[in-house]
């Protein structure tokens, strides 16, 4: 359904009519770009610290940044196919998976703040919140639902899945985005505005994949019917 | 990026960086006149130019907008807030705690006073809109002879006296606060209410041009919180007109506050223009706004389970850890006796 970048083998059943698309250009700045860019939450933490400029309570804060930041990068990496299908841009594909990689770097910082500095590891009290404590609950599925994403994030990881079967599971990517939003919007004490600007926009590419999932089944269907002269009928 | 935006942006930067052929840098064209073909050396030193150029442009981008997304610029660090005629706390009263106070910088830059914003550092950058001079507080209700009396009246009846005393939020944060201030009972007992007073109201101003977070419907405005008669009349609820020997800041409920140390922080109303005796209980705001989370009575108790904080632990501002939270926030002793009777579970 996707066109991952560099790290995708040819499209196995790709059609051979069409000509083979054009070189696209290297940028060779876009990833060093994202890259140092994506440390800039983590360096603004750092000087800050360094500065005792974290406010009154420098754990709460540097958790909540940490887990603001993993939820937009997600966001973000969510955000690059429907770029490509609506505007046609095919550069942020190219950096889809860095965004990705930088989500679940933030998010593991997020959840170690909570687990060290934060609750000094006390098992009792962290396995009361995860249990009990509905926001803390799905904060932490949409942390699990992560992990294996990120550890197949490889080009090694397409080709031993098979790329159906690894972009399948890399949808699962949405289900954390939406537990994360959900994480969220439960973690507010009463002001749920900010929250609800992530979930609409989370909401709107999720609209872009379902309508093109539909319009793209339709597709086949038409493909497949009896004496329809779709090319692979054809013959 | 493909098609004649592609070409268009790489010309555009093309342009910026001063080479005045686009795409001409690294597609030749395919017979180009000697004089035109770069050498290779001066080639090879601008492509690297324009990629680290190239890369920059997109960090920044990219950084500056997770800053500000996250809200984590440095500039959003608060003000210093000097300490002007700074007392350290003096003698030690029976209701002190000799527990070390918390920073005075800590003590204003991190409220929770959603008049003037959501964020805890909002109040010490926003509250300065508050007017508290001329200030009058309304007193009805169940009472002898309702009436308005200025605030600099009502201070004069009364010598300001210091309280140490543990502050518990509902967050799980706390800190220990010098305040000035004198008991509410006293005020009660001048005011005599009624035999028909079971509570006191107490509210806060409304007015959405001093208090700009009053025009979101975060919560429902003015703000209100109450106490049953007992409560109020109890030595360890005060009414603070300052704090660390000074005047209260704006943002720590100027001019006129209600401190009641074993609840949870939301029961002190800020910046108080109505004293109301009543018989019912009073609709106090928290608990309107979510009463499954925030009950009128808000005693600190470390066994009542929240949706979203244990309140088995607390970390007191200034320090990393966490330590165990004290039944009534460590008032037992003297407030227990209150509650005889009362299931503290149903009645959170
Ligand atoms: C085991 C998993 C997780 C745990 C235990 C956890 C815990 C927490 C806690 C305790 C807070 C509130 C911090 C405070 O105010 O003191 C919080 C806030 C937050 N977390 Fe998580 N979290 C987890 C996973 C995640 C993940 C995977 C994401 C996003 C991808 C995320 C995004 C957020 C966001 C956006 C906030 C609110 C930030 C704000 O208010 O500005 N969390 N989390």
């Amino acid at each position: 359904m996707t066109a991952f970048d560099d790290a995708v083998p040819a499209r196995p059943r790709a059609p051979a009519r069409r000509p083979a698309p054009r070189q696209a250009a290297p940028l060779p700045w876009l990833k060093p770009g994202v890259f140092i860019g994506a440390l800039a939450p983590l360096a603004s933490i750092a000087l800050r610290a360094s500065r005792d400029e974290l406010g009154a309570n420098p754990i709460a804060q540097v958790e909540n940044e940490l887990g603001l930041t993993a939820l937009i990068l997600l966001v973000a990496s969510l955000a690059c196919t429907p770029a490509r299908r609506l505007l046609g841009w095919t550069w942020p594909t190219r950096v889809r998976r860095e965004l990705g990689l930088f989500a679940f770097f933030y998010a593991s910082l997020h959840v170690f703040t909570y687990l060290v500095p934060d609750q000094g590891l006390d098992w009792g009290v962290i396995v009361e919140d995860v249990t009990r404590r509905p926001f803390i609950t799905v904060g932490f599925l949409a942390f699990v639902l992560l992990v294996p994403l990120a550890f197949t994030s490889t080009a090694a990881s397409i080709r031993r899945l098979g790329y159906r079967r690894w972009n399948r599971l890399h949808q699962l990517a949405y289900l954390a985005a939406v537990l994360a939003v959900v994480h969220f919007i439960w973690r507010v004490k009463i002001d749920v505005s900010q929250p609800l600007i992530y979930a609409s926009v989370l909401g709107a590419l999720l609209l872009v994949r379902v309508a093109v999932w539909a319009r793209q089944r339709s597709a086949r269907r038409e493909e497949r019917r009896p004496g329809a002269s779709g090319p692979a009928t054809s013959r | 990026m493909r098609g004649p935006g592609k070409r268009a942006g790489v010309a555009l930067w093309g342009a910026i960086l001063g080479e005045g052929r686009g795409c001409a840098v690294r597609k030749l064209p395919s017979e180009p006149p000697s004089s035109e073909i770069t050498p290779e050396p001066l080639y090879r030193r601008r492509e690297l130019l324009k990629n680290g150029v190239l890369t920059a442009g997109t960090a920044v981008v990219v950084g500056s907008g997770l800053l500000s997304l996250v809200g984590a610029a440095p500039r959003d660090a608060p003000e210093e807030q000097p300490l002007v005629h700074a007392a350290v706390p003096t003698a030690r009263g029976p209701y002190d705690t000799d527990e070390p106070p918390t920073s005075y910088q800590s003590v204003t830059t991190y409220n929770n006073f959603y008049e003037f914003g959501l964020d805890k550092g909002d109040p010490a950058k926003k509250a300065h809109t508050l007017q508290t001079r001329p200030w009058t507080v309304s007193v009805e209700g169940e009472v002898a002879q309702p009436r308005v009396i200025d605030v600099d009246t009502l201070l004069q009846w009364f010598t300001p006296e210091e309280r140490v005393y543990r502050m518990r939020c509902v967050e799980a944060w706390s800190m220990v606060i010098p305040w000035l201030g004198f008991p509410l009972a006293e005020l009660i007992k001048r005011l005599e209410p009624t035999g028909n007073a079971k509570f006191v109201e107490l509210v806060t101003l409304l007015d959405p041009k001093q208090m700009p977070g009053q025009r979101s419907s975060a919560l429902e405005w003015p703000y209100v919180e109450g106490l049953r008669m007992d409560e109020a009349m109890h030595p360890l609820t005060l009414l603070a007109v300052g704090l660390y020997g000074t005047v209260l800041p704006n943002q720590n409920g100027a001019p006129l506050r209600l401190v009641v140390p074993w609840k949870y922080g939301f029961k002190g109303v800020k910046s108080i223009v109505t004293i109301r005796f009543t018989e019912t209980q009073p609709k106090t705001t928290w608990a309107l706004a979510a009463p499954r989370e925030y009950g009128f009575y808000a005693n600190v108790n470390p066994s009542v389970n929240h949706p979203r904080w244990s309140q088995a632990t607390e970390r007191r501002i200034g320090e990393l850890g966490r330590r165990p939270t004290l039944p009534f926030n460590g008032y037992a002793e003297e407030v227990e006796s209150l509650y005889a009777g009362l299931d503290l579970r149903q009645n959170f």
